[in-house]
């Protein structure tokens, strides 16, 4: 696929950057913890472009439906459903819709899509070019959990948190890592301010680069954290296989809930998701 | 009044290539190493006066001219920033317009921004940019109280639709003062890095007309409307919403059927003929919210028409009198939404008031009704529940209106009779007979105006004093 080429230029780019970055380290020394080891991530192993008008692959795309247990364990407002009204692709893109409206005793629904049993993979580079919806109480996340989840509960089984953000900080893209020791409010995690634009008002590539020793986070071209076993406060758990979770929850802990001027309906518009391997590591 | 002028622009420009060495570690690691660059047309204030930017205070409207000065005491950056005293209640208010004398192209910025602070935690009463004499405001911009506290903070004010801005000279503009008793007034506040920027996250637009209302009109052939409530509402980087509101020149106006009425670009309805249409807008591609449905009957009904003879008549506004007085019936109060028109249908002139809180008709020259005992007027009202209260003033011997400002009610040698027009008919005339009584029993030889209050809309026609 010509896809390859075109994932090593923003590489390259990167380590451009990196490399006028360290220079700026070196003067000022603003901060250090971003270096980083860039591993080339090329064998496309799980490419969904969303081409097909309706619902998405159900060889790839399972559903998680209701309002689990707690909210999903943080008091989220919304019902998941799998109706077309809240997962739907249309024209090459995968939307996901935050409604506000009655339904199965909640206030809103939306939906929440999972590649458990579906697809599963140790280390590579995953990503997803997504516009994200706004406003306060709006929160989106493309996100992955450990595939032993059912024997190995959270958070022994891990978490990666390739993309949250809360609506009502449409510049702040926030990148994780939960684990045994380093959960919820005590996870790993760095924010990206976006400078001079927004995460609603175009499409943007979250993606991380999972090898054996470290979790590289970017956005777009730009590399803006890199997690090791050193940085974690507990035991390394990503060494095993993980699956995909999109979805875009109201309300909760996280986000707080939505107020008068929160527009819905919300959408989370996905143009793709990608995962590449590469053949030494996995 | 007083313009202040600098040109040391050389020094700004070394001064500002210093700061952005300087403050290069704020910035997050993973940041593009990339400067914003803004055509230097975008500049308002940044340490003095921009590129041909004047002052100009609104001195006609009452405004000190004095308030303003150039501090290089309290600065947020540089050496310099704008400072404005704000007058205690009763003393007038900081207002004024900078303008420059050239032309500038704004379309490729997305907002003015600026750091504020004052003396006190405060509201700015009105800010934005936008003021032309030239183009009649055409491009104003206006947020409304504007909180700022006794820190240097950011403000964005947005730009509605920037393509619009290609040729502008109100770069920045202020109203704020006391406007009642135990308002924040007796306070400074400063302004500072004054300018159009791109900022690149200003979104999410959500214009609206009619403050995001539908609402609905009866309407006859002639009748006047203006679209109002013309506002625009971005998200900004912090998340909240920030509205502002905005001439109309920057909607593209519609009516849903040009043969019941028109909309031109100021956003003035025109009724011509029987039926129901709806007035919509949009802004830059997104459609506003709110909306006019208005339902027209065609030809309205003429008033009554009246039957005493002229003799014993003194006439302000009918048709089958000759006046005794020409009367001005756009004052222009300050504080006053009224919009008035005189409508012209094929039974003679009527006058039309909508939106009314208050206005009057104020006589060129005063009436000497001392040997009459009524007055005459005929209201007609489209909405159920409409009530006027008028307010018949003889202004006395010195010939000028003496009013109490905190109370409205007449001083000096003024006297007045207030009556409340009320049990009003929708969709028909109703006559009032007023007696000429109360204060004006004794005096009202001098009767120089009528007040208007509430309605909000209706219409006067056959207004005379007489006598049985």
């Amino acid at each position: 696929m010509n896809m390859k080429y075109n994932h090593l230029k923003p590489i390259s780019m990167v380590l451009f950057k990196y490399a006028l970055m360290l220079s700026i380290i070196a003067l000022l020394g603003c901060e250090t913890d971003d270096q980083q080891t860039v591993a080339r991530f090329t064998e496309l192993t799980l490419s969904e472009e969303f081409d097909t008008d309706g619902q998405p692959n159900a060889s790839i795309w399972g559903y998680e439906i209701g309002t689990g247990e707690n909210g999903w364990g943080n008091q989220e407002l919304q019902y998941y459903t799998d109706r077309p009204e809240n997962v739907n692709v249309q024209n090459g893109v995968l939307l996901i819709t935050a409604r506000e409206e009655s339904f199965e005793g909640s206030s809103y629904t939306s939906a929440r899509l999972v590649t458990k049993d579906k697809f599963e993979q140790r280390y590579g580079r995953f990503e997803a070019r997504i516009r994200l919806p706004y406003g306060q109480g709006i929160w989106p996340a493309f996100w992955m959990l450990g595939a032993d989840i059912d024997e190995n509960p959270w958070p022994g089984a891990g978490e990666i948190d390739i993309m949250e953000y809360r609506g009502q900080n449409p510049t702040l893209l926030i990148g994780s890592v939960h684990g045994p020791g380093y959960s919820g409010g005590e996870a790993i995690s760095k924010e990206y301010n976006l400078v001079n634009d927004r995460f609603d008002t175009g499409f943007h590539i979250f993606g991380i680069e999972w090898a054996p020793e470290y979790v590289n986070f970017y956005v777009d071209d730009v590399l803006y954290n890199q997690i090791t076993p050193e940085d974690v406060t507990g035991t390394w758990v990503f060494n095993k296989p993980f699956y995909i979770l999109m979805n875009l929850a109201v309300g909760g802990t996280f986000v707080g809930s939505p107020n008068e001027e929160t527009e819905f309906p919300q959408t989370m518009l996905v143009d793709y998701v990608r995962v590449y391997k590469e053949l030494k590591i996995n | 009044m007083k313009n202040i002028k600098y040109t040391n622009f050389r020094f700004i420009l070394l001064f500002s290539l210093g700061s952005i060495v300087i403050s290069s570690c704020e910035r997050e690691l993973s940041d593009d190493v990339e400067f914003a660059v803004f055509p230097s047309d975008g500049d308002v204030f940044i340490d003095t006066f921009s590129s041909g930017l004047d002052y100009f205070p609104f001195v006609d409207a009452g405004a000190d001219p004095e308030a303003f000065s150039v501090d290089t005491e309290e600065t947020y950056a540089g050496d310099a920033s704008m400072r404005f005293d704000v007058p205690a209640f009763g003393n007038g208010f900081v207002g004024a317009t900078f303008n420059t004398t050239a032309n500038r192209d704004l379309s490729g910025f997305d907002a003015l921004t600026f750091y504020a602070k004052a003396s006190k935690a405060a509201n700015i009463n009105s800010i934005g940019y936008g003021i032309s004499g030239q183009t009649n405001n055409k491009f104003q911009v206006t947020a409304l109280d504007l909180a700022v506290s006794t820190r240097w903070e950011k403000y964005t004010i947005p730009i509605p639709d920037a393509s619009k801005l290609i040729e502008e000279t109100g770069l920045f503009w202020l109203a704020e003062g006391a406007s009642f008793e135990g308002d924040e007034g007796g306070y400074i506040l400063w302004f500072d890095e004054i300018k159009f920027e791109k900022l690149g996250t200003v979104a999410q637009p959500q214009p609206a007309i009619f403050w995001g209302e539908d609402i609905a009109e009866q309407a006859f052939i002639g009748s006047t409307l203006t679209v109002s409530g013309l506002a625009q509402t971005f998200n900004l980087a912090d998340g909240t919403n920030q509205t502002v509101f905005t001439a109309p020149s920057y909607f593209t106006f519609e009516s849903s059927d040009n043969g019941v009425a028109t909309v031109n670009e100021l956003g003035q309805v025109t009724v011509l003929g029987a039926g129901t249409t709806t007035i919509s807008a949009i802004l830059a591609g997104v459609r506003a919210k709110g909306s006019l449905e208005i339902t027209s009957n065609g030809v309205l009904q003429a008033a009554p028409t009246p039957t005493r003879p002229q003799t014993s008549i003194e006439s302000i506004f009918s048709d089958a009198y000759q006046n005794s007085t020409e009367s001005n019936f756009s004052p222009g109060f300050g504080g006053s939404t009224t919009e008035t028109a005189i409508i012209t249908t094929s039974d003679g002139e009527v006058v039309s008031y909508a939106n009314n809180n208050f206005t009057g008709i104020i006589f060129d020259n005063t009436v000497d009704a001392s040997g009459l005992t009524f007055m005459h007027i005929d209201v007609y009202v489209q909405q159920a529940g409409t009530e006027i209260g008028l307010q018949i003033r003889d202004i006395g011997a010195n010939q000028t209106i003496d009013t109490d400002v905190n109370t409205g009610l007449p001083i000096g040698d003024d006297k007045d009779l207030r009556v409340d027009l009320t049990g009003l008919t929708v969709g028909q005339w109703t006559s009032f007979d007023i007696p000429l009584d109360g204060d004006l029993t004794a005096q009202r030889n001098n009767l120089g105006a009528l007040i208007l209050v509430g309605g909000p809309n209706f219409l006067l026609d056959n207004i005379y004093f007489y006598s049985e």
